[in-house]
């Protein structure tokens, strides 16, 4: 035996590390059939990590104070070495992240990744964009210019809409009467603490469900029902070598969009970082047309989309909150006799076109200012985006399906 | 689990009662100690204390202009209206979600067709009521982005609410009400103190 067998030997008879190296890796076999699109949660992994590294390092310079925050980014933009790079790494990651986790959901829609028995995974994978979005509002907070600033006035008076109880939420949500310096305060302890530890624990719940019932594939076929004499499925290949070696082709393209867009676009045309962003924070004065950053912009036009009712606009808040709401239901309201899109039939290929087109158009008209086309085009695609999940029970069992293969397909 | 230690037999019922007061009692606890830590995140003391109301000099204010000065760290606005802009302001009422003010969004004493205790002063929260913008002031009767008959007032380019130069909330825009007019009062003919009620008004 040599001193790394014994090594290991001692670990293992302390902790499990060769059965965990086996249970997670070497020996946990993913369906052979994963296309382009299984790419995006080993990178949705990446950007975490990133995301936390570049945090940490920008957390040594940042200020959380009123007074200087502002500054402090502008500090470690010019003076703090490689400090520009940090930042640059950290805003274009937040904007990517997001990029990444909407190709990862798209993903789970097409191939019916929310179905049974993967029911957990996709209401983590939900919550885990849920605090994702809460990070993300937090973290845009800290630079403290005028989008932070009258962005978080927005939003958190959203929740002074709730009836009854509104005005005095907002008010333990601020920590004072106006977006001050307690919420910027705060904000940071949220943004740097607090829902990393939730985002972390939700990745791991989300991965120990996934491998406990195994991957979903392009053709929605389990692939542990053909298993071979020792018990292994007959499709399914060794998650490392066979798909670190794929992911890592991912990671490298994903690299090399992510570098373009650090060294030569960070601000992706206002659409990363807004440019009334490099203000600093005025709270007499609103920018004049305030926009939320683009991944928050579907659920923003769904918000303007509704009108007040009974003179509130708690009917706005609640639309948007159902919005996201409904997708943990998911699971339930597909009654498909099929999972992947290769054998539904064409309503359900046509329900997801429909709403696709009615997500990245809401995405779009939330960026644009108000205006009475744009209100009532985004209360069609707000109608369009709740029918396609009303509707599912209903298109989804009623669609001709093709059979499913007995094998994995190409 | 076993049923039998030590040749005794274990009594469920008072395992599981047990069991349910510890958690009750535990739960307690928890709660206990979560509400200081909810607490400490309502406005502090020194928060609290920030709202002392303000001074301002409306001498320098000429008429049709708007001053903006801070109290409680939010915007008011203090509008010299003319004579011309008194006179629009009775000539869209049907227009209006609430042109009589009833929703208490006003001292009593400037619940009137001004919304203001002197006609030409209008004082009012720069803070949209619908989702906490600074509406702009857009004064220029029928401005080509607002439309012929847009009689002067303010425009919140968050969303499209419309006021008028009552601060008063046009219909069919997200902004369910008026916007808020503080307390206030008249120091003097040029000093005006914004956060706090004449006495006895």
């Amino acid at each position: 035996m040599s001193a790394l067998q014994k090594m290991m030997g001692w670990i293992d008879d302390r902790f499990p590390l060769t059965a965990t190296y086996k249970a997670h890796l070497s020996e946990y076999y993913a369906p052979k059939n994963f296309n382009f699109w299984y790419f995006f949660g080993s990178l949705a992994l990446l950007v975490l990590v990133m995301q936390i590294v570049t945090g940490i390092f920008l957390t040594m310079n940042y200020k959380p104070d009123s007074e200087l925050a502002f500054g402090s980014v502008e500090y470690i933009m010019r003076d703090v070495d490689w400090g520009w790079l940090i930042r640059y790494m950290h805003s274009t990651g937040a904007s990517m992240f997001f990029v990444v986790v909407y190709l990862h959901m798209f993903r789970g829609l097409m191939y019916g990744s929310y179905r049974k028995p993967r029911e957990l995974i996709w209401i983590f994978g939900v919550l885990i964009y849920l605090a994702l979005m809460a990070e993300a509002f937090l973290g845009y907070l800290l630079p403290w210019g005028q989008m932070s600033y009258w962005g978080a006035q927005v939003i958190v008076n959203l929740f002074a809409a709730v009836p009854f109880i509104g005005d005095d939420l907002s008010l333990w949500i601020r920590g004072d009467y106006v977006i001050s310096d307690a919420t910027l305060n705060r904000f940071f302890a949220f943004h740097v603490i607090a829902l990393p530890l939730v985002l972390i624990a939700l990745v791991a719940v989300h991965l120990v469900a996934l491998h406990e019932v195994g991957s979903n594939n392009p053709d929605g076929i389990e692939i542990k029902k053909k298993k071979d004499a020792n018990g292994i499925p007959l499709d399914g290949i060794p998650f490392h070598p066979y798909y670190t070696v794929k992911d890592i082709v991912g990671v490298i393209v994903f690299l090399m969009v992510f570098s373009a867009i650090v060294f030569f676009g960070p601000t992706m045309g206002g659409y990363f970082l807004e440019a009334n962003n490099f203000i600093p924070a005025d709270p007499l004065k609103t920018p004049p047309h305030i926009a939320p950053l683009w991944y928050f912009t579907p659920f923003y036009a769904i918000l303007r989309a509704v009108p007040p009712m009974f003179g509130s606009q708690f009917p706005g808040v609640v639309a948007m909150g159902l919005s996201i709401v409904l997708l943990f239901f998911l699971p339930w309201l597909d009654r498909g006799k099929v999972k992947s899109i290769r054998y539904r039939g064409p309503i359900y290929k046509i329900a997801l076109a429909l709403f696709i087109v009615a997500f990245v158009g809401l995405g779009y008209l939330g960026l644009l200012p108000p205006s009475p086309v744009a209100t009532i085009l985004a209360q069609t695609f707000s109608v369009i985006y709740f029918l396609f999940f009303l509707l599912m029970p209903w298109y989804t069992s009623i669609d001709k399906t093709k059979p499913e293969p007995e094998r994995v397909t190409g | 689990m076993s049923q039998e230690a030590d040749g005794q037999k274990v009594d469920t019922r008072k395992r599981k009662f047990l069991i349910a007061a510890t958690s009750a009692v535990g739960g307690v606890a928890v709660a206990g100690v979560a509400v200081p830590l909810v607490m400490s995140m309502l406005p502090s003391a020194r928060a609290k204390a920030a709202g002392a109301p303000v001074d301002v000099d409306i001498s320098k204010i000429e008429p049709g202009m708007l001053l903006t000065s801070e109290w409680r760290g939010k915007p008011v606005w203090v509008v010299n209206r003319t004579k011309e802009m008194l006179d629009l302001l009775g000539k869209h009422d049907d227009k209006l979600v609430d042109p009589n003010s009833e929703q208490p969004q006003q001292p009593p004493y400037c619940k009137n067709a001004t919304r203001s205790i002197k006609p030409e002063y209008l004082v009012a929260v720069g803070i949209c009521t619908h989702l906490g913008c600074s509406p702009t002031y857009r004064k220029e009767v029928g401005a080509a982005d607002l439309g012929a008959d847009w009689p002067g007032g303010f425009f919140c380019p968050c969303h499209g609410s419309r006021f008028d130069l009552a601060a008063r909330v046009f219909k069919n825009v997200p902004a369910p009400t008026n916007l808020v007019i503080p307390p206030h009062q008249y120091l003097s003919d040029t000093k005006l103190l914004i956060g706090v009620d004449t006495k006895g008004a």
